[in-house]
C-alpha cells in the first residue's frame, strides 16, 4: 500500500468515527425540525415544537433552576478553583496525596459522590434544594476550572510577579493588575466549562435536589421525559441544550488553547 | 505571590473538597458498616452483614455482569479511538486541532441527550428501522432497544472521544524517527507497529481504557435508559437502595466497592505509566 492508499485508508476511518459520533446528534436535530415530530416521516419543515417548548410551565421552571445553580457554582468555582490552581503551581513541593484530592473529582463514578452528599446532607439534616445541588456541583466544577488555570500556568512568567514586587506593588496589586489580566482567558475558558458542565450534570443534581418538584433541574426534567420513549418536544430542548454547549465549549476553546483539550 | 503564600491561595478550594468529597466519602465508608433499621433508617450497630451480601451469588452476580458489559465497552471504544486517534496524528499538521476538537465536542455535551439520540437511533420504528424499510425490509422491526447491546453501544458512544484523546497524545509526542529507523532496519508496517508505535502509546490506552471501565461499570443512566431496567447494573442497584429500597448500609457497601475497584485500576494505571515513563527514560 503506497503512501496514498495509506492516507485514503486513514480519511476513511476518521469520516467513519465522525459519522458514528455526530449522526445521533443530528438526528435528533434534525427531527425536533420534523412538523410530525416523529421519526418515522418527515412530513415538513415546522418550528412548531420549539413554541410548544415555550408553553411548557414544568420546562421553563426546571430550565429556570438549571441556569441559577450553572451560575452559582460557576462563580465559586472560578474563584476557588484559580486560587487552587495558583497555590499548587507556587508550592515547591509536589505531594502525590494533594495531586489525588484535587483529580478525584474528576475520576469519581458520579453516582458515588451522589450517593455520598446525599447521605452527608441527610445525616446533617440540611434541607435540600438549588443550594446543596450548588455545592455539589462546585466540588467537579473547582477541579476542572483548577486543571485548566494549571496547564496556563505552565507558560506563566513568574518575573513579572518579582517585577512588580520590585517596584513597590503590594501583594494585592499585583494580584489583580499583574497576574489576573494574564489567566483572565484561561479563567474565563475554565468558567465557561464549568457552566456546560454544571448545566448538563444530572445524577448528582438528582440526589441532591431534595423531595418535591420545585428544586427539579432540566437534566432532571429530560431525564423523566425521556424514560417515557421518544417525544418531540425532547427533540427540540435537546437541540437548544447541545446548542449552548457547543458555543460555550466553542468560546472555551478559543479563549485557551487547552481547555476543551487538555495537553 | 510567592511559595509562602501557597497554603492561604489552596485553603479555600482544600476546605471545600474536604467536606463536601472527602468527608462525604468516608462517610459512605463507615455507613456500610451499619445494621438497616427497621423503617429504613440507620441502626449504629456494627456489622459486616453489608460487605458479606456483596458477595452473596446474586450481588457478585451483577458486579459480574457489569464488569463484563463494561469490559466488553472498554475493549470496542479503545479499538475504536486507538484507530480514531492514530488515523487524526496521520492527516495533515494544520488539520489535526481541528479534527481533535470535533472529536472531542460531543463528550462535553449533555450526557443524557447523546444517550437519548440512540434511543431515536434504536426504537421499535427508529431511525436504524426506516433505514432497513428503505434497502426493503418488511415486517415487525427488530427490537434493539432495551438489550445489552445497546447499552454497549451507549457507553462507547459516550466515552469513545476521551479514549481518542488518550491515545492521541502519546501518538502525536511519539519520535517519528524511530517508526522510520524501524522501516530502514528492515521491519515491515505490522511490525513496526506491533514492536515501535503500540509499546510507546501503550500508556495512553492504558488510561482510556481505565476511564471507560470505570465510569461504565458504576453507569446508572445508560442501563437505565437503554437498558430499559430489563437487566441491572451495579449502579442500578445502589442506585435502588438508595431511593426505592431505602437500605442506605448496603448501598454505601456496594458503593465502597465500587470505590475499591476503581482506586484498584486507578493506582495499577499509575505503576504503568511510571514504568513506561521510566523506560522511555532510559531508551532516551
Amino acid at each position: 500500500m503506497g503512501e496514498r492508499g495509506t492516507f485514503r485508508v486513514m480519511l476513511l476511518i476518521v469520516g467513519l468515527v465522525f459519522a458514528f459520533l455526530y449522526i445521533p446528534i443530528s438526528v435528533v436535530v434534525g427531527l425536533s425540525f420534523n412538523d410530525g415530530g416523529l421519526p418515522t416521516a418527515w412530513t415538513g419543515f415546522s418550528t412548531r415544537w420549539y413554541g410548544e417548548l415555550l408553553a411548557n410551565d414544568d420546562i421553563l421552571h426546571a430550565a429556570g433552576n438549571t441556569l441559577i445553580v450553572a451560575l452559582a457554582s460557576t462563580l465559586v468555582s472560578t474563584v476557588l478553583g484559580t486560587l487552587l490552581a495558583l497555590g499548587v503551581e507556587l508550592r515547591r513541593r509536589k505531594g502525590h496525596a494533594l495531586e489525588a484530592l484535587i483529580f478525584a473529582p474528576m475520576i469519581i463514578p458520579d453516582i458515588v459522590l451522589a450517593i455520598a452528599l446525599l447521605s452527608f446532607f441527610s445525616l446533617l439534616n440540611v434541607t435540600m434544594g438549588l443550594h446543596t445541588i450548588t455545592m455539589a456541583h462546585v466540588v467537579f466544577n473547582l477541579a476542572f476550572v483548577c486543571s485548566v488555570v494549571r496547564a496556563a500556568l505552565k507558560t506563566f512568567d513568574w518575573s513579572i510577579v518579582e517585577a512588580s514586587a520590585d517596584l513597590g506593588a503590594s501583594q494585592i496589586t499585583t494580584f489583580f493588575r499583574v497576574v489576573l489580566p494574564v489567566l483572565a482567558p484561561a479563567i474565563l475558558a475554565g468558567a465557561l466549562l464549568a457552566f456546560t458542565l454544571s448545566v448538563d450534570e444530572f445524577i448528582i443534581a438528582f440526589f441532591t435536589s431534595g423531595a418535591g418538584r420545585s428544586s427539579i433541574t432540566l437534566p432532571m426534567q429530560i431525564f423523566s421525559m425521556i424514560r417515557f420513549g421518544v417525544t418531540p418536544e425532547i427533540n427540540a430542548l435537546a437541540t437548544i441544550v447541545l446548542s449552548v454547549s457547543v458555543i460555550a465549549l466553542t468560546l472555551s476553546q478559543r479563549l485557551s488553547r487547552r481547555s476543551v483539550i487538555p495537553t | 505571590m510567592t511559595p509562602r503564600h501557597s497554603t492561604a491561595l489552596m485553603a479555600p478550594a482544600l476546605v471545600w473538597l474536604t467536606a463536601l468529597l472527602v468527608v462525604p466519602c468516608g462517610l459512605i465508608l463507615a455507613l456500610g458498616f451499619f445494621r438497616r433499621g427497621i423503617y429504613g433508617g440507620i441502626e449504629y450497630t456494627f456489622t459486616l452483614e453489608n460487605f458479606a451480601l456483596v458477595f452473596d451469588p446474586l450481588y457478585a452476580g451483577i458486579f459480574l455482569k457489569s464488569a463484563q458489559i463494561a469490559g466488553l465497552a472498554t475493549l470496542i471504544a479503545v479499538i475504536v479511538g486507538y484507530a480514531a486517534a492514530y488515523a487524526i496524528a496521520s492527516m495533515p499538521r494544520r488539520w489535526q486541532p481541528l479534527l481533535l476538537f470535533l472529536a472531542i465536542l460531543p463528550f462535553w455535551s449533555n450526557y443524557l441527550i447523546r444517550t437519548y439520540a440512540w434511543i431515536v437511533m434504536l426504537a421499535r420504528e427508529g431511525l436504524l428501522t426506516q433505514v432497513l424499510r428503505l434497502g426493503g425490509f418488511e415486517g415487525e422491526a427488530p427490537s434493539l432497544l432495551y438489550t445489552e447491546g445497546a447499552v454497549i453501544t451507549g457507553l462507547v458512544y459516550n466515552y469513545l472521544p476521551f479514549v481518542i484523546l488518550a491515545c492521541y497524545a502519546p501518538l502525536i509526542r511519539m519520535n517519528p524517527e524511530l517508526r522510520e529507523a524501524s522501516r530502514d532496519l528492515g521491519a515491515g508496517p505490522v511490525t513496526t507497529f506491533l514492536r515501535v508505535t503500540l509499546p510507546s502509546t501503550v500508556h495512553g490506552i492504558a488510561a482510556g481504557a481505565v476511564f471507560v471501565f470505570v465510569l461504565s461499570i458504576g453507569n446508572f443512566v445508560t442501563p437505565a435508559l437503554l437498558g430499559g431496567g430489563r437487566f441491572q447494573m451495579i449502579g442500578n442497584v445502589v442506585y435502588a437502595q438508595f431511593l426505592t429500597a431505602n437500605d442506605w448500609p448496603f448501598g454505601a457497601a456496594l458503593s465502597a466497592a465500587l470505590i475499591a475497584i476503581m482506586l484498584t485500576l486507578l493506582m495499577l494505571q499509575a505503576l504503568a505509566a511510571d514504568r513506561t515513563a521510566n523506560r522511555n527514560h532510559a531508551d532516551g
